[in-house]
């Protein structure tokens, strides 16, 4: 191949800058782009409050998002995020309303390792009945929404279940209302748990794994992967997700009721598309992910800034994004 | 071979300085290329010459850079993605293009479906898909899924799609990598068939005898550029290697080393059953190298398979240096110190939207780790070096494998097996769709890890390679083990006499 020697490398040259994949940028440029309408629309819009605020709201989301783009790029799919959400919410209240530890604070400890562990479990429920039982994982989760949603109004009797120990409440209310160094604490865990998984995704051998999985189950398991592990494991890091983002729901409002997380499966998959993952599996983009759920937050909150569109569409907007979000990326993918 | 008949035949296809670069890596350089009415046309080069790329050209599947393509003398812009079909020209892929869902009969009639009345007409499709079917002597049955079908049988499936629809021109990028001789034979029969009334072939493959056997004139490419064509019976394959490569082929086979009688058996495989596959049992020494021959469907592949933990043993014990290992666990096999590479390697063995890094390295990920934590320097100096090792060539170091030539994935997919260092290797299909150039450096290769004490099963279809390489060769018959052949037994006469069961022996 030494022919074109020169040619190759003054192509090489030309080509770094075509290395940027256009995928990965989009959904930045995307939000980029949305700032930018924002503060035309309304000077107040781009003030530091009013993004933090934006930000803080879409912890939950973004969260559960960066779960969900473990188990999309493992080739699967995860429907019951939001009834998971609703279960394990009520679960950590009636732990805490249960009175079994007398001091609050140990009591709270025990509160979040106990959230932690029913998050796991429901993950690790999700994969083993997908990969053990073999069934669609659109199947099973949608079964298992059934069932932590059933059994969250169960255990609410349809109402609301509320935290009832004020000191409680009052040692556990900074989680989600507090500041560190001035930045709120929703932002910060938000930036922690995207960092630590995209550590897990780029710089580990499980990382590779779930993107080999995701892109080709066959040649995975000639490779000596053990397939259903690697996907079960990526339910059990979206259960953890949940739990991380039940933790900053709890102390906001301090109860639940049958109707939390309701829909929330589908903002955390709109998340994970619009921030470039494929839905086909095989590659995941974590800090895309991040990015789209505060541009689906963002939306809301120019409509609501805005006085031309009604907030009430905010639903039918964003369901266009996903819409959008796949056409750009489908563009994309063939000029590249 | 009947040469005079089409040296005056009018041209149906030509291509005219055709130069083709994929997002600024030139890989075609003005390339002239002419295909006769009624003649068997071979398009011969290296991996990665461009042969593919020329083939896609030709039939519409890519755009040239630069160029023009003529048919029947006039300048023509083929219309993209197949539809050059409605112009007479059909390419048969080297990747196949075959929706796994479909049945063999939707697939061979998908675009162009038969209908009565508004209906389909099953019936007539079946028919004829099993009419197609039979001229090439195959017995796929048309109602199969895809996806139940092996490689060979894809093949198979593609070449009939191809031939069914009375092409003028057809484009068989490769079509024998995957099949048997007698297949192969069928195949042949049926192209000859089709040129004596007049259609036109470009046969590109690696197998010389084929070309030889088969075409009628040569073209040969080297780095993208047109070398020479010339009527096939003024050359030998000695001359086109020679044009291929660009230098002379020294012995394609390195000399046999056989291991000592009393050298370690490092594999013993003692009546492993699985559903098609019936009590086999054989050993391997260490250094040696053991072939496998026998017909396509004969249980090569899931025999080995079964012994490597890709597939779960009925019955029987595999033992590796005189541990057993369980049945169906890949990991611990690979921890035992055997690799399989897989001879399908679009679909098992290469992840096709991936770089060549992450691949080269899938299997072997714990080398490059610290507690799970990846270390990317180590990773691209292992890239670095098997690129060196196994002389992958790209043209664009960040290509994804499915982009790579078919020989340069061949050739990463071997590297990636050799990366966990394993101490016995069954290689199914060594040097399949790889140039004769690269099969040399590959035999040898073989052979230096043989003499480093290191054992090797070769599966193979390509009866030279089995006996220019192995020391001894085991044949296999309808899932089991027709007989055991060691030095001069080996011959083509004598492996073909148990392929085909007119002979066989229980015990070596
Ligand atoms: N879609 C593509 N994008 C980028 N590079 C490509 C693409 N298709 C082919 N190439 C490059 O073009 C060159 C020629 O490839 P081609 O497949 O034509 O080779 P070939 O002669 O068919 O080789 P083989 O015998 O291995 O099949 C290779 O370097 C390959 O990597
Ligand atoms: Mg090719």
């Amino acid at each position: 191949m030494s022919v074109n020697q020169e040619g190759s490398q003054e192509a090489i040259r030309r080509r770094n800058w075509r290395d940027i994949d256009l995928r990965a940028v989009a959904p930045f440029v995307a939000l980029a782009l949305l700032l930018l309408v924002g503060a035309l629309v309304n000077p107040n819009f781009i003030s530091i409050n009013n993004l933090a605020n934006v930000a803080t709201r879409s912890a939950f989301i973004a969260i559960i998002a960066v779960g969900a783009t473990f188990v999309i790029s493992s080739g699967d799919l995860d429907l019951s995020v939001g009834a998971m959400v609703a279960f394990i919410a009520s679960l950590m209240i009636l732990f805490m309303n249960s009175g079994v530890i007398a001091d609050p604070v140990l009591m709270l400890l025990a509160a979040i390792l106990f959230t932690v562990v029913a998050g796991a479990l429901c993950g690790l429920t999700n994969g083993l009945i997908t990969t053990a039982g073999k069934i669609e994982p659109f199947i099973a989760t949608l079964g298992t929404m059934g069932i932590y949603r059933g059994l969250t109004t169960w255990l609410s009797q349809g109402g609301a279940i509320t935290l009832k120990e004020p000191q409680l409440q009052e040692i556990y209310r900074p989680a989600y209302f507090g500041t560190i160094f001035g930045v709120p604490v929703p932002i910060i865990v938000i930036l922690s748990v995207t960092a630590v998984a995209a550590f897990i995704l780029y710089r580990t051998r499980y990382g590779r794994h779930v993107v080999a999985v995701g892109s080709n189950r066959d040649v995975a398991r000639y490779s000596g992967i053990f397939v259903n592990r690697v996907r079960t494991v990526a339910f059990v890091i979206q259960g953890l997700c949940v739990a991380a983002a039940v933790l900053l729901y709890v102390p906001r409002l301090g109860s639940t009721s049958a109707t939390t997380g309701i829909l929330w499966e589908l903002q955390a998959i709109t998340a994970v598309v619009v921030g470039g993952t494929a839905l086909k599996g095989g590659a995941g983009r974590v800090w895309g992910t991040i990015c789209g759920a505060f541009i689906l937050e963002l939306v809301g909150n120019i409509m609501l800034l805005s006085n031309f569109i009604s907030e009430y569409l905010i639903g039918a907007i964003q369901g266009a994004i996903i819409i959008i979000a796949m056409l750009v990326q489908r563009s994309l993918v063939r000029k590249s | 071979m009947n040469t005079e008949v089409v040296d005056d035949a009018p041209v149906v296809l030509s291509a005219r300085r055709i130069s083709k670069s994929f997002s600024g890596v030139q890989v075609l350089f003005s390339v002239d290329f002419e295909l006769r009415q009624g003649e068997i046309h071979a398009l011969m080069g290296e991996n990665g010459a461009g042969k593919s790329t020329l083939v896609k050209i030709l039939s519409g599947f890519e755009q040239p850079t630069s160029g023009e393509i003529l048919l029947d003398g006039k300048s023509v812009k083929l219309p993209p993605n197949g539809a050059a079909e409605a112009l007479g020209i059909v390419i048969i892929h080297q990747e196949f293009n075959l929706a796994e869902h479909l049945t063999v009969t939707e697939s061979l009639f998908l675009g162009r479906e038969v209908t009565r009345f508004g209906v389909l007409d099953r019936k007539f499709m079946r028919a004829e898909t099993r009419r197609v079917l039979d001229l090439l002597g195959s017995h796929v049955d048309e109602n199969a899924v895809i996806g139940s079908l092996s490689i060979a049988e894809k093949q198979m499936v593609e070449i009939a799609k191809a031939i069914s629809r009375d092409a003028r021109v057809v484009f068989m990028d490769e079509p024998t990598a995957v099949l048997s001789r007698e297949e192969t034979n069928f195949l042949f029969r049926l192209v000859r068939k089709l040129r004596d009334k007049g259609t036109s072939f470009v046969f590109v493959s690696h197998k010389l005898d084929e070309v030889m056997e088969l075409t009628d004139r040569v073209t040969v490419l080297r780095d993208g550029q047109w070398i020479k064509t010339a009527p096939t019976s003024v050359l030998d394959g000695e001359a086109i290697a020679q044009l291929m490569v660009g230098r002379e082929l020294s012995s394609l086979y390195p000399a046999k080393s056989e291991p000592d009688v009393d050298e370690e058996v490092v594999l013993r495989v003692a009546s492993v059953s699985t559903g098609y596959v019936r009590d086999a049992s054989f050993e391997v020494r260490r250094g040696e190298i053991l072939g496998f021959s026998g017909m396509i469907g004969s249980g090569r592949t899931e025999l080995m398979e079964a012994i490597v933990g890709l597939r779960s043993r009925l019955a029987g014990e595999v033992l590796v240096r005189g541990q057993p290992v369980p049945s169906g666990d890949v990991h611990a096999i690979n921890k035992a110190g055997l690799a399989y590479m897989t001879k399908d390697r679009k679909a098992k063995g290469l992840l096709l939207n991936t770089g060549m890094m992450a691949n080269l390295t899938l299997q072997s990920l714990g080398r490059h780790s610290r507690i799970g934590y990846l270390d990317p320097g180590s990773e691209e100096a292992a890239l670095v070096k098997a690129r060196r090792r196994f002389d992958i060539r790209v043209r664009d170091d960040k290509i994804v494998a499915g982009r790579m030539s078919g020989g340069n994935q061949q050739k990463l997919l071997l590297a990636k097996v050799m990366e966990t260092d394993p101490g016995i290797i069954i290689i199914d299909e060594p040097t399949r769709g790889i140039d004769v150039g690269t099969k040399q450096q590959i035999y040898h290769f073989i052979s230096a890890l043989a003499r480093d004490g290191r054992s090797i099963i070769v599966v193979s279809s390509e009866m030279p390679e089995i006996i220019g390489l192995c020391s001894r060769v085991v044949v296999m018959r309808e899932g089991h083990i027709a007989g055991i052949l060691e030095g001069d037994e080996i011959s083509e006469q004598e492996i073909m006499r148990y392929a085909a069961g007119l002979k066989r022996k229980t015990a070596a």
